[in-house]
């Protein structure tokens, strides 16, 4: 039962983080992979501003929020408007988001240098529960639910409110939606604002769920996510939901069954089995070729 | 157009030339071997000895590699106190990367040569970084390096750090005698060289005292997140979590064990040797015992005064890593006077022989390249290091 905790926790990260991915490629048809970047800074400023401005952690979460909505707004002005119009602009955007995520890295390593950095030890409540011979942290639960409640507030905007609504007239299709009065470039630029900042989120808190962040915490999540964003579906949200918790779960009982060494393959492994029994994903629209 | 055949033509043979022509100063291969006069304290060499250390100053082993420059430093000077013989210490950071290693070996053998090689930080570089320094005859002082298999190299090859297969065995004794152990845990990150043979060491040391493994769990140095592993070890029940990682493993990992309810004892190796450990995981340190090859709380003359020195210059205490630092540029001192020599062959022969040096460490000698000195195991008390009874 723990490990199903454990499972669940950790996959509520990657979830929170895949939802990030899937939105944008969703409503864009972009895949933004600068998002590793966004993940692995917002992580290393939670810990500057709760060890060095002596925030809360708690307040270092909509801190973070803001921030990475602002790193997504850059991130889209600098890398993908520019290219919006040649043929190749899914490609193209793709290949200028690898290089501005690569300057955030370096930007990062100037800033903070290789080192791992950690929350210092009293910014933790020590609060834990004991239900039935599990032990829950108040951290822990704080994780979940805020992931929780960020993916479902995203389902809901996007389902019921008028952003929502331009959001899934731009995936439909972009020109038809800028006939129609939708203002596209305000839609793609809340989109990869929204985008980021759940990435955002999703790096505090797995900074808070190992106590540390490195510089290489965005290279082992973003492989995860974009394996999380195939099997759920690429574009659906709810696939990035589903597919999140699935990884995480399929991690934990890997090394409980299988063999700790065995969990990076379990898990790819499952990869491979969705793409060759479901190949659109768990909930990825079937491919219907027409004549 | 012809001209530009002609242009592409003489510019080549431009470059040709050149090169030929600036070719020399790529073969100084080998330190010019300076000799003296005199012996031991009465050395006089004139120029400044110039030694290399390959220390991992970024990386995983960060924190390894910026404690042992730190007792290098302190070495420094308290050998410029000294009359006769001066050193000039290059220190250059292998980013905890063999094949950063190998071109900061490159350098130190032929571009900027040295009489001796201190490091590299890591067992891991060590296997690819010696050979080429025992290819190249330049003498090596392995100041933390305790995995097997690094003096087999060759006879170049030295190290003043207590392998753990010495270390660990007088570990498990001891904790097994003190804590009544019966079956562990084990878990170790089986990607590193020096973990791989610690655990081997362990595996060893436990068969030997009796003591059961209910399970073996390995991880990545790069994990962060050991829950569903040690979930896993409690479900065992266990007397005792054995683990042999690095620091950036270990304090996650402690912390962890400590979150998910895991209170008994966790027995480590070399890797959580070091007061980080007790900085970043605070309390969940408690308990944790450790075998090491320098007694923090000896009360030797020449530990006080390395103790002193290190708090005077840095502030703060230092841990073995830095011990063992300071200690091999005493070893690299000794060699050096003994044949009043900078010349690499004379070092390599005079480091060989050393005998009953006193030491931070206690009275060192080497046997075969291998360092003598007794071991003490330690368990974290009060947020510090103490010895185990």
């Amino acid at each position: 039962m723990q490990q199903v905790l454990n499972g669940i926790f950790a996959g509520s990260i990657y979830a929170l983080f895949a939802i990030g991915f899937t939105l944008v490629f969703g409503v864009l048809d972009r895949l933004n992979l600068a998002h590793a970047a966004t993940f692995t800074v917002s992580a290393f400023l939670g810990i500057e501003l709760v060890a060095d401005l002596g925030l809360s952690i708690w307040a270092a979460i909509p801190a973070v929020l803001v921030f990475g909505a602002l790193l997504g707004l850059i991130i889209e002005r600098l890398a993908f408007r520019p290219l919006k119009g040649r043929n190749d602009a899914h490609f193209a955007g793709l290949i200028s988001s690898i290089a501005v995520g690569g300057m955030f890295m370096a930007l990062l390593l100037a800033r903070y240098g290789p080192d791992t950095r950690r929350f210092p030890a009293e910014a933790f409540p020590t609060t834990d529960f004991q239900l039935g011979g599990v032990r829950i942290t108040l951290l822990q639960l704080v994780i979940l639910g805020v992931s929780l409640g960020l993916m479902l507030g995203l389902a809901f905007l996007v389902n019921n409110t008028g952003l929502g609504r331009g959001m899934r007239a731009v995936a439909e299709n972009p020109h038809a939606a800028r006939v129609l009065g939708v203002n596209v470039d305000r839609v793609t630029a809340t989109t990869f604002a929204i985008s980021s900042a759940l990435g955002a989120v999703a790096g505090v808190l797995l900074a808070f769920y190992v106590n540390s962040a490195q510089m290489t915490m965005g290279f082992n999540i973003e492989l995860k996510g974009l394996a999380v964003i195939i099997v759920g579906g690429m574009g659906s949200l709810k696939g990035a939901m589903v597919g999140g918790i699935a990884l995480g779960l399929a991690e934990v009982f890997a090394v409980q069954y299988v063999g700790s060494s065995w969990r990076d393959v379990v898990a790819f492994g499952m990869l491979f089995g969705i793409l060759l029994v479901r190949p659109q994903g768990l909930f990825g629209p079937r491919q219907v070729r027409e004549v | 157009m012809r001209l530009r055949t002609v242009h592409v033509a003489s510019a080549a043979t431009l470059a040709l030339l050149l090169t030929g022509c600036a070719g020399d100063d790529t073969t100084d291969t080998a330190a010019p071997p300076q000799t003296g006069e005199g012996s031991g304290d009465s050395c006089v060499l004139e120029d400044p000895v110039p030694v290399g250390a390959a220390l991992s100053l970024t990386g995983a082993a960060a924190s390894y590699g910026q404690s042992q420059q730190k007792g290098l430093k302190v070495a420094l000077d308290d050998l410029a106190e000294k009359e006769g013989v001066t050193y000039d210490l290059q220190v250059e950071d292998d980013a905890t990367d063999p094949k950063q290693g190998i071109a900061v070996f490159e350098q130190f053998i032929s571009r900027d040569p040295v009489s001796i090689i201190l490091g590299p930080t890591l067992s891991n570089a060590a296997k690819t970084t010696n050979p080429i320094a025992q290819e190249q005859g330049v003498p090596v002082l392995g100041i933390s390096n305790t995995a097997a298999g690094i003096t087999e190299i060759g006879d170049w090859i030295f190290r003043d750090s207590l392998p753990e297969t010495a270390v660990i065995p007088q570990t498990i004794a001891k904790a097994k005698e003190s804590l009544g152990l019966e079956k562990v845990v084990v878990m170790y990150s089986n990607d590193d060289a020096f973990t791989e043979s610690g655990y081997q060491a362990f595996e060893a040391a436990l068969a030997d005292e009796g003591i059961e493994t209910t399970e073996t769990l390995t991880f990545s140095k790069a994990d962060t997140d050991f829950r569903a592993l040690l979930t896993q070890a409690k479900a065992a029940q266990p007397d005792a979590i054995v683990v042999s990682g690095l620091i950036e493993a270990a304090i996650p990992l402690v912390t962890q064990a400590r979150e998910l309810g895991l209170d008994m004892p966790i027995i480590g190796g070399n890797g959580f040797n070091s007061p980080q450990l007790m900085a970043d995981a605070g309390e969940a340190a408690e308990g944790v015992v450790v075998g090491a090859a320098w007694n923090s709380a000896s009360e030797s003359a020449e530990n006080a005064a390395f103790l002193e020195a290190f708090r005077a210059k840095h502030g703060g205490d230092p841990d073995q890593f830095a011990a063992q630092a300071y200690t091999g540029m005493l070893l690299v001192d000794a060699a050096v006077r003994e044949g009043c020599s900078a010349d690499r062959a004379a070092i390599q022969e005079n480091l060989g022989g050393l005998s009953d040096i006193p030491t931070p460490l206690g009275s060192f000698s080497f046997e075969e390249r291998e360092p003598q000195h007794p071991a003490v195991v330690q368990v974290v008390e009060d947020g510090a290091f103490t010895v185990l009874d």
